[in-house]
């Protein structure tokens, strides 16, 4: 199993840097005081009433610096900080939209508790007293009865914190993320079992220098993260070549040298197959291998039968197409990367598709060189000095006896897998956090089961969405642009610091997340916990602690620190993590486990006649499920397509713009959907953006508009290396929209 | 005199539409309306297909229609950059303007008037680029004097293909797609 805590990978594999580490780092933080202390034409904006107040964007996680504007008193727009490394001034769209989220009128106004059956989405307006009264008791009662590990908490994002901390407290080990089991879980296990650690986020790819660009159902462009977009056009500016991987003709494909529209579920055939390429043409980087590797000669042997026309009928790719891109990857080599995508629970053998992918770019030498994956670092700001949390008394139970040996985080179905079975011990509230588990989980039905047998169901958010439809007590929370927030320290090119702040007031007086957790430990009898007064105070003492200041950033919004060298061109080392200290392109530990120590080619399950594969993915203008309601980002896109392919169409005798229904294998049947009848996807799948089709009635705007492809997500294949959630296994037939019902 | 133009590289463009939400939120475009849009052509039978995406608004053309048809002179060209404009006090939002652009590039505003692009003459009179090009995470889109040969834009067209969308309506667009 692996046995590298996050904390040790942050210590040894990454550099951390305080503020005052050199001369680079005093010469970049005065250019940058320079810089804040001069926006554009600042005397005569602050005439005309405007005020300029730095931030960061929490659209998605990614968390862009940002600059919003106030005009006369009301939010005008906001902008990328130039200072600020992630967005380099440059916001996305979702990000330039943010502001949408704060006149959105559909979103929660005040506290709410339940007045009928879960579900039925009525309630009472309270105040935030008997909703923290009415919370507390709860906990008492569950304490009392099944203990305080028997409270859970899922979380998207750096708001989850502080609650987060409150229920340490309290006394519960048990905390998930979606992002870990129903996302990026997979591909980080699969590199840390390769090289010692994983890719982070932000991934630590050196995209802009990538001299050949390998993606790998990765829709950068249409998945917006604002840091890896932007280095993808420089890429695609500088005439790297491009290779994608895709059912769909994706933009990314539409940007490509080659493209691949390789048939669902055979990736791995393929990356096996380039693999064979590079071993047998002798075209892998020979001396980084004999430097760094462990176990190539018994990696080889297994993958010698994998050869292209090998992988063809599975993967449909041309053998003299797989030859051909191989020996470009291997052209452009270190200064190849071969993306390792961030949304890879597809199949259930993902873990160990994502370990081919990280074995590909050891073949090229691309980790730690120039153009591959660099080495990234962070500020060092110390945490706040909080009181020692009691010891559970049980451990957490999202992975019951290391049942997935190499799950490095906890397993969010694991949690409801518990809630529902009891086992091994009950869990009897749920809190959740800026997640839409409906959305978010694969199998509603299954989710829903697991809410029914809670005592408490708390959820913490700004809009109404479906799990909200499911609480007992929904907390309203002050938007970004509304609230402080806990700094953005985090690994990135260059080490810095970043602050959240309120640029106006929330509406309705919603709460910041600090001030729910605060006022939720005080009465639960946990004020000791919270020994500052407010959030300003913590963020003083740990900026004050780091050799910053509160003042400064409240100004400036960002502090860089001194850059650290991030590849071996700049003078990093390279130091692996593994049990051998290599890259273990043979794995003793996953042998030891039971499994394939050198990733395996299986093949998926067909769909039933006549239907299509379903994929989805990402819009550039939304955020999840999350960003439906906010009315700038509607008005870009306020309903999902379903991509069919044009041939099909037409012997469907379908065309775009009509609506049809989708029934899974499993006999759901989706809200009405138009269809995009179009020549950019293969004739097996269809495609849609995930986040549409909303049911919670709250949403008004949002509310049935476009289908849901959660809600078809019936199915999903465990992976058994760390327990993802493989969602790319289910399979509907299009029938046209009066069938429904 | 200047004249104002863009170059946008479609070689770059990602069709992420940040060109249209600054649009909106710096020029306060109400809900339902946008003063620029994407274009996605797709051309060509999977899986050889080829898309060109572009980022579209007011054209600000050499010869415009929407000011030679305007009855009250609401629709006009600016002194500065030859940026074609409309006084909204002017505006009697008769929609002349409107049906004669054969872009599509104009609306008739909630409060009364033709609206559109104005190549957000507000932020280039202090010296800012408009916002759509400000914001473009790909850098693909470019602003400047069509007749300064070192500006950007020129050196641009002069290096690189370029087409410009209906050069046979006669309008003499000043938006140049770069392929
Ligand atoms: S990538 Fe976009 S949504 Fe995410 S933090 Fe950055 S600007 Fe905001
Ligand atoms: S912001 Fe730039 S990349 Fe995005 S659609 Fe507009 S022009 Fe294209
Ligand atoms: S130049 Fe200004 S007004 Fe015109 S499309 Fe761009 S942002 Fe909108």
């Amino acid at each position: 199993m692996s046995t590298y805590s996050r904390r040790k990978f942050l210590k040894i594999s990454a550099a951390t840097v305080t503020v005052a580490s050199g001369a680079a780092g005093a010469a970049g933080a005065a250019a940058s005081a320079k810089a804040a202390a001069a926006p554009d034409k600042p005397s005569k904006r602050a005439a005309q009433g405007v005020q300029r107040i730095p931030t960061y964007c929490d659209i998605c996680f990614w968390k862009c610096g940002a600059i919003a504007s106030v005009r006369d008193g009301v939010l005008w727009k906001i902008e990328g900080n130039p200072e600020d490394p992630l967005s380099r001034g440059r916001l996305c769209p979702r990000g330039t939209g943010g502001i949408g989220a704060h006149f959105d009128p559909d979103r929660l106004k005040r506290p709410l508790i339940r007045k009928q059956e879960r579900g039925q989405e009525v309630w009472a307006e309270v105040s935030w007293d008997e909703a923290f009264a009415y919370i507390a008791t709860k906990m008492h009662a569950i304490k009392e009865t099944y203990g305080p590990e028997s409270v859970a908490m899922f979380a998207h994002g750096i708001g989850g914190n502080f609650l987060k901390h409150t229920l340490k407290a309290f006394g519960t080990p048990n905390f998930a993320a979606p992002s870990f089991a129903q996302c990026r879980g997979p591909r980080d296990v699969g590199f840390r079992l390769t090289f010692g650690e994983d890719v982070g986020s932000p991934e630590r790819t050196d995209i802009k220098n990538a001299q050949c660009l390998v993606l790998i159902g990765s829709h950068l462009g249409e998945n917006m993260h604002n840091s890896q977009v932007q280095e993808f056009a420089e890429a695609v500016g500088n005439g790297a070549s491009i290779i994608v991987v895709d059912p769909r003709f994706s933009v990314a494909a539409s940007k490509a040298r080659h493209y691949l529209p390789i048939k669902p579920g055979t990736d791995l055939a393929l990356l096996l197959a380039w693999m064979h390429v590079l071993v047998e043409e002798g075209l892998y980087d020979k001396e980084y291998v004999a430097a760094h590797g462990f176990g190539f000669d018994q990696f080889a042997a297994r993958i010698a039968s994998c050869t292209p026309e090998w992988a063809y009928p599975e993967t449909g790719i041309d053998p003299a197409v797989i030859r051909e891109t191989a020996r470009e990857m291997a052209r452009h080599r270190p200064a190849t990367l071969v993306h390792p995508g961030r949304h890879a629970t597809w199949y259930g053998d993902d873990t160990q598709r994502s370990r081919a992918v990280a074995l590909l770019n050891a073949l090229l030498g691309s980790w730690g060189h120039k153009g591959g994956f660099y080495a990234p670092s962070s500020m060092d700001v110390p945490g706040y000095p909080y009181p020692a949390y009691p010891k559970p008394a049980k451990p957490k139970l999202d992975n019951p006896g290391m049942r997935y040996p190499f799950a490095h985080e906890a397993i969010s179905t694991g949690i409801r897998e518990a809630t529902i079975t009891g086992a091994p011990y009950p869990i009897k509230a749920w809190f959740t956090y800026a997640t839409n588990l409906i959305q978010a989980l694969p199998n509603e039905d299954e989710t829903i089961k697991a809410i029914k047998n809670l005592d408490l169901l708390v959820v913490v958010d700004v809009i109404p969405n479906e799990i909200a439809g499911w609480a007992d007590v929904v907390l309203p929370e002050a938007v970004y642009l509304e609230r402080f927030d806990d700094l953005n320290v985090e690994l990135f090119r260059e080490p810095f610091v970043a602050l959240r702040q309120p640029v106006v007031d929330a509406p309705h007086g919603q709460k910041p997340n600090w001030w729910m957790a605060k006022k939720l430990a005080e009465t639960l009898g946990l004020a000791q916990y919270y020994p500052w007064k407010d959030i300003e105070e913590y963020l003083d003492h740990r900026l004050t602690a780091a050799g910053m200041s509160l003042a400064d950033l409240k100004t400036r919004g960002i502090v860089r620190g001194a850059p650290q060298p991030t590849v071996v061109e700049e003078g990093a080392s390279l130091a692996f993590e593994t049990p051998s200290g290599k890259i273990e392109f043979y794995s003793l530990q996953l042998e030891k486990a039971g499994f394939d120590p050198v990733p395996v080619y299986t093949r998926h399950a067909e769909g039933p006649p006549a239907s299509f594969r379903l994929l989805f993915g990402r819009s550039p203008v939304h955020s999840f499920s999350r960003t439906q309601s906010n009315r700038i980002l509607s008005d870009m896109m306020d309903e999902n397509e379903v991509w069919l392919n044009a041939d099909m169409a037409r012997r469907m005798d379908l065309k775009s713009g009509d609506y049809v229904c989708l029934r899974n294998q499993d006999g759901v049947v989706s809200n009405r959907v138009r269809v995009k009848a179009t020549e950019r996807i293969r004739p097996d799948c269809v495609y849609m953006v995930h986040g549409f089709g909303h049911t919670a009635r709250g949403l008004k705007h949002a509310f049935g508009k476009g289908a849901s492809d959660s809600q078809l997500v019936t199915r999903y294949a465990t992976d058994p290396l760390m327990g993802g959630t493989g969602m790319n296994v289910n399979f509907v037939t299009i029938e046209p929209e009066a069938a429904r019902g | 005199m200047a004249r104002f133009g863009m170059a946008i590289d479609t070689v770059r463009c990602v069709g992420c539409m940040d060109c249209v939400v600054a649009c909106k939120t710096e020029n306060s475009v109400p809900e339902g309306f946008n003063r620029d849009w994407i274009t996605t052509e797709v051309t060509g039978t999977f899986p050889t297909t080829h898309l060109e995406i572009r980022s579209e608004r007011c054209n600000h053309c050499d010869d415009p229609p929407c000011v030679s048809c305007c009855p009250t002179g609401a629709s006009h060209v600016h002194d500065l950059g030859a940026v074609v404009l409309v006084d909204a006090d002017k505006c009697i939002g008769c929609k002349g303007c409107v049906a004669s652009c054969p872009y599509g590039a104009r609306f008739i505003h909630p409060d009364g008037y033709a609206d559109k692009c104005t190549f957000c003459i507000h932020r280039v009179e202090q010296g800012l680029l408009p916002a759509c090009v400000a914001v473009c995470p790909t850098h693909c889109m470019h602003f400047g004097d069509l007749d300064d040969p070192n500006s950007d834009v020129s050196t641009l067209l002069a290096s690189r293909r370029h087409h410009v969308l209906l050069p046979d309506a006669g309008t003499k667009p000043r938006i140049y797609y770069l392929t």
